[in-house]
């Protein structure tokens, strides 16, 4: 409707133009004014389009390229500064199940981490073994796709220590984490994984982490937006091609990387 | 009554980078918004207030949001941003090229030549002081706009990225500092952005055409020519 008129308006412009071979100052204003506006508002209908959704969906993709050459060639450590502050209980939590996800050993057994998929050794470790090798602590910032970020010391495995002791296969370009948390899960591009400061955490700022910081074990790196960082964690599984996520199948992107 | 230059008052580099400039700016500053919106502050959790914005957990009206919501904005955000700094580029080529920064980037010494500006807008001062293209308020304005984009681009690469291009993030003095000049930048580039329009409406409406066919009339139409302060002298002089 709108866009009738200022078509219209815009050719009728252009035929006083045609007509008296030059433009008053009046036609002149006008035609500019609505050259300005029609273009606008046919854009206002173009952004939620199919082209305009491919084209997003081939930035992101050549993003990633971006992004992981990135991963590659920088030295990316996120140590925290001396002196900054941990943001302690200030560290936001949440969770996707209606009530916060809590692993009850009396009616689902123990909890255990399963490590499998694309690997030559499998297997499953019990809570004591996944303390035993936690030996790594660090502290990191931790950054939300919100756009806020929260500095926190964590505990954990390293996961290159994890990858050792399962062996992946050579096509395992890709890991899921999934969790009992309704069944959250993000999977992480290998490379990620492999970085230094990712961990298998079990406590966060010295004790172990309660249960609205995804207890009894997570994953964490700085590496990754908040959203790829499974709580609540049961099973990492290492794949051939990447199966999606909780967040990255509602539309933000694949990749959240840092 | 008018007779045309002979070449453009703008390159058509110059016109087409303005354009696909305002296009990518608005839908930069937009989507900035809507991801803004998600987390309004800047203080980092558990550090207490954040000295340098007074309206922190303020969110942007949604009408001056796009993208729908925050997966969306960032989408837009992620895949303009190569619009907005390819057309950059560009565009500073060709100001470095063709020697054109010289009209654009003020002198040690323009400082006097914007107090003589001010006073005339004033009224103070009776008739236009003599410029080259741009006056000596415009020089300083548009110059601080490519600055203000210039940080922009590195601002957010340091958002962006912060561990894998953390040099830069440290740089800025760390990511709520970071996002702190990405949201000043925007700020300021909006405020001027806002100014430049209504300069060009009220003073110089000829610019819009010298803008888009390149099409100017320096003896008739340029402010100069016309004595013109914002909202008088708008018409073209007659010929004596």
């Amino acid at each position: 409707m709108v866009k009738r008129i200022l078509t219209q308006r815009v050719e009728q412009a252009a035929e006083q133009l045609r007509e008296s071979g030059a433009l008053d100052r009046r036609g002149f204003m006008r035609l500019m004014s609505l050259g300005v506006v029609a273009p606008l508002v046919t854009a206002c209908g173009l952004p939620g389009s199919e082209g305009a959704q491919r084209l997003l969906k081939s930035a992101e993709k050549n993003n990633e390229r971006l992004e992981r050459w990135l991963l590659k060639t920088a030295n990316a450590s996120d140590r925290v500064p001396r002196g900054v502050p941990i943001a302690g209980n200030a560290f936001p939590s949440y969770f996707v199940s209606r009530q916060m996800p809590v692993w009850d050993a009396a009616t689902m057994g123990n909890w255990t981490l399963t490590v499998d998929g694309a690997v030559q050794a499998p297997r499953t470790f019990t809570w004591d073994e996944v303390r035993r090798l936690s030996t790594r602590s660090h502290t990191v910032q931790h950054y939300c796709v919100e756009g806020w970020n929260a500095a926190a010391q964590f505990q954990g495995i390293p996961f290159t220590q994890l990858a050792r002791l399962v062996k992946p296969t050579a096509d395992a370009g890709f890991v899921d984490f999934s969790s009992f948390d309704s069944g959250y899960h993000e999977s992480w591009d290998v490379e990620s994984t492999m970085h230094p400061q990712t961990l298998v955490v079990v406590a966060k700022d010295g004790q172990a982490l309660s249960p609205a910081y995804g207890a009894p074990a997570r994953v964490h790196s700085p590496i990754k937006l908040g959203y790829k960082n499974t709580k609540y964690l049961t099973r990492i599984t290492f794949m051939s091609a990447p199966n999606g996520g909780y967040w990255s199948s509602k539309g933000y992107e694949w990749f959240g990387g840092t | 009554m008018t007779t045309p230059s002979a070449s453009p008052r703008h390159h058509p580099i110059a016109r087409a980078t303005h354009w696909i400039s305002a296009i990518a700016v608005t839908v930069m500053a937009m989507s900035g918004l809507r991801i803004f919106n998600a987390f309004p502050a800047f203080s980092p959790k558990g550090a207490g207030a954040w000295p340098w914005w007074p309206f922190e957990g303020m969110r942007a009206p949604a009408w001056a949001t796009f993208g729908g919501w925050l997966g969306g904005a960032r989408h837009w955000h992620f895949a303009m941003m190569w619009v907005l700094v390819i057309n950059a580029l560009v565009y500073l080529v060709h100001l470095y090229h063709r020697g054109r920064w010289r009209t654009i980037v003020p002198r040690v010494n323009t400082w006097r030549d914007a107090i003589e500006m001010a006073r005339f807008y004033l009224f103070v001062r009776k008739d236009h002081p003599i410029q080259g293209k741009h006056n000596a308020l415009q020089q300083y304005a548009y110059t601080t706009m490519l600055a203000c984009g210039a940080l922009l681009v590195v601002s957010g690469l340091a958002i962006w990225k912060p561990v894998t291009l953390g040099w830069i993030t440290r740089l800025l003095g760390g990511y709520a500092y970071a996002r702190w000049w990405h949201f000043s930048a925007m700020l300021l580039l909006a405020l001027l952005v806002l100014v430049h329009v209504i300069m060009v409406f009220t003073v110089d409406p000829y610019a819009i055409r010298a803008m888009t066919t390149g099409k100017y009339d320096d003896e008739h139409w340029s402010p100069e020519a016309r004595n013109a302060r914002p909202l008088f002298n708008l018409w073209p002089r007659k010929d004596q």
